[in-house]
């Protein structure tokens, strides 16, 4: 069982990174031209031609990639003539960070808010959550961050706009260049799982069992608390195992919006300058992340709910 | 005890305080390090600060003496001798020699064994030999006028391996580090043989989002923001410094000279008269764009032919007349293809397809990634129209020649055969005044021939904080950092 998961994991990443390849042999667009730009002498371009081998017909190109793979080795970037391998180790802190700091948010405020609207459901204070929630819900998180930038960059002048010191330079002023935009992606998902707790803890709180433990008398809110919530949470870590997969996609743009060196604005860079090595490279490494992810919620559940895994 | 103490830290605090910085916004990162390899104009712009040829390019667009002290060019224009300036140092506190010299030049020439890094010292270049310990030879196979403007290509140390790790030259600043993505750092060259440079480091920070380095500006991160567009820099005037030149740019709409219905010149002719290059600068530059009638700016003063601006004064009567002539009385529809990357072009194509309209020539707009227009429209010749700047050059034949039937950039697809014999007989001439005088007969004969839609010289727009003084132009895609001083 384990071990045939873990096969499939290795099937579908090595899968992704053959459309990834394959995708780049179609589309337009040239990696020595992106790089050396219009006034390359024709004696560079040749240079660089050889010295790069790109010559040689895709399925060969391939196997060679995967070849080198195996042996641990991603190979140079054509843009930024530097290990892949080397480069992605140097910008996942930057994009891990922002997205562990962005989960902590969500569940720290996305939760707590579910429940407190659960409970005041009907009241004041449940439909004002309902419709702040559903206002954020509705906003891009990029624009969200030029407005951070502009109102706690510009007009208060709290946190720098770009410029990322490394945790190990400064962990006061890494966590401040991280802050804001690690709140510009959570924003819109702490709307999404503050909705989605409430409704999930609504429906639990009509089941039968609800009834049933306040006949007992159990108090209201240890009702709430440990048997509704225990039973909604399955639910809402599937939302966020895709809210997850959200934030790294979220992270790509916002990188870019707060100038911040991680995952995503490299992604970005290599795709428009054709840099196959280091795109193949940042996709192997995205897709093993979110098919990891994915693992690491199935086994979630099982500690939530002890019934998946005698299924 | 804290006496010491005390006088440790305020001679810390006087050092750091006398240690100026600035941080200057750059849209990418640079292609090589490895100044032979390198050939974007973005990372030129740099490490321009970095390396220094046998000549250097002056603010005027001249070249000047730099790792040589003096040159000589034989009668015949054949032969260049160069003097080296003596006792002048590498950033690693190496003297610069004739073999570093022959070694760099040699490098660009290529051999057996290594292929050439430049196509005109390959072409042309016949021997690169040296006499004695200070003196180099190069001797050119045919006589090539505008050669010696080839000499600005950097000189670099024989000894160091790994050029591109480590950027060595003869600059007034010398390579830190270059962090890709990121930024790139210069620290001051002490031992500068010239005039040494006034501000100690220098961080050109990798910024792509125009946005972003305006907030970035805004909020004292950069202070230095180049190529800034006109409507941040209308913003900015009143705080900041705002410096406006002409740059050598050439942004023009080329029609691609071999695909119907561009091969009819009457067409092409119309279409020149259907655009109104004054609206143009009005509306994208804001007025800040000297506009043009040929692939020249008149920042080459004494190569530029005047008068051409307004060879197709806007007459639609004439562009409907030309195009009924030509078969086209009901109009037709053709796409514009342009880098989404460059506003400033996306823009013109605009106005460009609302100015067309009256004229009967529907334009679709087609925008695309850099690297797709570099492939397909630059390399493959493969569009109708589009919107470009071709960057400045120092000698007339580079800037001309990209219209030579052979060149292999010449993607307007343009070919006239009395133009290739213009051109070749310039850069053989040596007559100063006949080589200008043809130079100028070539452009002629491209506003005549209608290759292209010649718009504008964009101005350079450059802000600065207001302390920062002493920003200079070139006619080049450069930023001279040594002439940077803080005002007290």
């Amino acid at each position: 069982m384990f071990f045939k998961k873990i096969l499939s994991m290795i099937i579908t990443i090595l899968f992704i990174t053959l459309i990834t390849f394959s995708v780049f042999e179609i589309i337009p667009g040239d990696p020595i031209l992106s790089k050396l730009g219009m006034d390359a002498d024709e004696a560079q371009i040749q240079a660089l031609k050889s010295e790069l081998n790109l010559d040689s017909p895709f399925p060969v190109r391939y196997i060679n990639w995967l070849e080198s793979l195996f042996k641990g080795d991603l190979g140079k970037s054509i843009r930024y003539e530097k290990p892949v391998l080397q480069m992605i180790k140097d910008r996942v802190p930057v994009t891990f960070s922002m997205a562990f700091m962005s989960i902590i948010t969500i569940i720290l405020i996305g939760v707590p808010l579910g429940i407190i609207s659960a409970k005041n459901n009907n009241k004041f204070i449940g439909t004002f959550i309902s419709f702040i929630t559903q206002f954020l819900m509705s906003i891009p998180s990029f624009w969200i961050g030029i407005i951070l930038i502009f109102l706690f960059g510009l007009i208060f002048r709290i946190f720098s706009t770009g410029g990322y010191v490394p945790w190990s330079q400064n962990p006061f002023e890494a966590f401040k260049a991280l802050f804001l935009p690690s709140l510009a992606i959570s924003i819109p998902s702490i709307a999404v799982i503050t909705r989605y707790t409430k409704n999930t803890i609504i429906e639990e709180m009509n089941k039968p069992y609800t009834l049933t433990a306040y006949s007992k008398g159990i108090q209201a809110n240890k009702v709430l608390l440990k048997h509704n919530l225990r039973n909604a949470l399955i639910p809402v870590i599937t939302i966020l195992g895709m809210i997850i997969g959200n934030i790294l996609g979220g992270s790509i743009i916002i990188e870019q919006v707060f100038s911040l060196p991680g995952i995503g604005r490299l992604l970005i860079n290599a795709i428009s300058t054709r840099d196959i090595p280091l795109v193949q490279g940042l996709v192997l490494y995205l897709a093993f992340i979110v098919v990891f992810i994915n693992f690491m919620i199935d086994i979630l559940y099982v500690l939530i709910d002890p019934r998946v895994k005698t299924k | 005890m804290k006496k010491v103490f005390l006088f440790i830290s305020v001679l810390s605090i006087m050092i750091f305080s006398f240690s100026s910085n600035i941080v200057i916004r750059v849209p990418q990162d640079p292609d090589f390090l490895d100044p032979h390899k390198a050939a974007a104009s973005g990372t030129y712009e740099m490490m321009f600060n970095v390396f220094e040829g046998l000549l250097k390019p002056s603010p005027d667009g001249k070249v000047i003496p730099a790792v040589a002290e003096s040159y000589t060019v034989s009668d015949d224009g054949l032969e260049y001798t160069f003097k080296l300036r003596k006792n002048i140092k590498f950033h690693n506190g190496e003297i610069v020699t004739v073999e570093d010299v022959l070694y760099s030049l040699n490098r660009l020439k290529g051999n057996d064994k290594d292929s050439a890094l430049s196509s005109d010292f390959q072409k042309y270049v016949e021997s690169i030999d040296s006499p004695d310990s200070q003196t180099i030879k190069v001797r050119l196979n045919t006589r090539n006028s505008d050669f010696l403007v080839k000499f600005v290509a950097a000189i670099v140390p024989k000894k160091v391996n790994l050029l591109n790790d480590n950027p060595i030259g003869t600059g007034p600043y010398s390579f830190v580090e270059y962090v890709p993505g990121q930024k790139l750092v210069l620290k001051k060259f002490a031992d500068y043989w010239g005039e040494k440079a006034h501000i100690d480091n220098v961080v050109f920070k990798i910024i792509p989002d125009e946005q972003t380095s305006l907030l970035s500006f805004l909020s004292g991160d950069i202070r230095m923001y180049p190529r800034i567009n006109d409507i941040q820099a209308e913003m900015l005037k009143d705080r900041y410094n705002v410096i406006k030149g002409e740059q050598n740019m050439v942004q023009l709409m080329t029609m691609n000279n071999k695909v119907k219905p561009f091969d009819d010149k009457r067409v092409r002719q119309a279409i020149n008269y259907a655009i109104d290059k004054d609206e143009i600068i009005q509306l994208v530059a804001n007025g800040n764009g000297t506009k043009l009638g040929s692939n020249m700016s008149p920042i080459m003063k004494e190569y530029y032919e005047e008068g051409l601006e307004d060879y197709y004064k806007t007459d639609l009567n004439k562009a409907k007349q030309l195009l009924k002539d030509a078969g086209y009385s009901d109009g037709f529809t053709t796409t514009i293809t342009v880098p989404s990357n460059y506003k400033f072009h996306v823009d013109t194509a605009q106005v460009i397809a609302e100015q067309l309209k009256k004229i009967g020539v529907n334009v679709e707009i087609k925008q695309v990634e850099w690297g797709v227009w570099l492939d397909e429209v630059y390399s493959k010749r493969n569009y109708d129209m589009t919107i470009i700047g071709l960057t400045g050059k120092l000698s007339p034949y580079d800037i001309l020649r990209r219209y030579l039937s052979d060149y292999p950039k010449n993607f307007y697809n343009y070919e006239n055969l009395e133009y290739d014999e213009i051109i070749n007989k310039a850069i053989s001439e040596t007559n100063e005044d006949i080589r200008a005088a043809l130079y100028k007969q070539a452009q002629i004969i491209l506003t005549e021939d209608a290759a292209a839609v010649y718009i504008m010289d964009p101005q350079l727009t450059v802000v600065t904080y207001k302390e920062i003084k002493g920003y200079t132009m070139y006619p080049l895609y450069v930023q001279d950092i040594s002439k940077l001083y803080y005002e007290k």
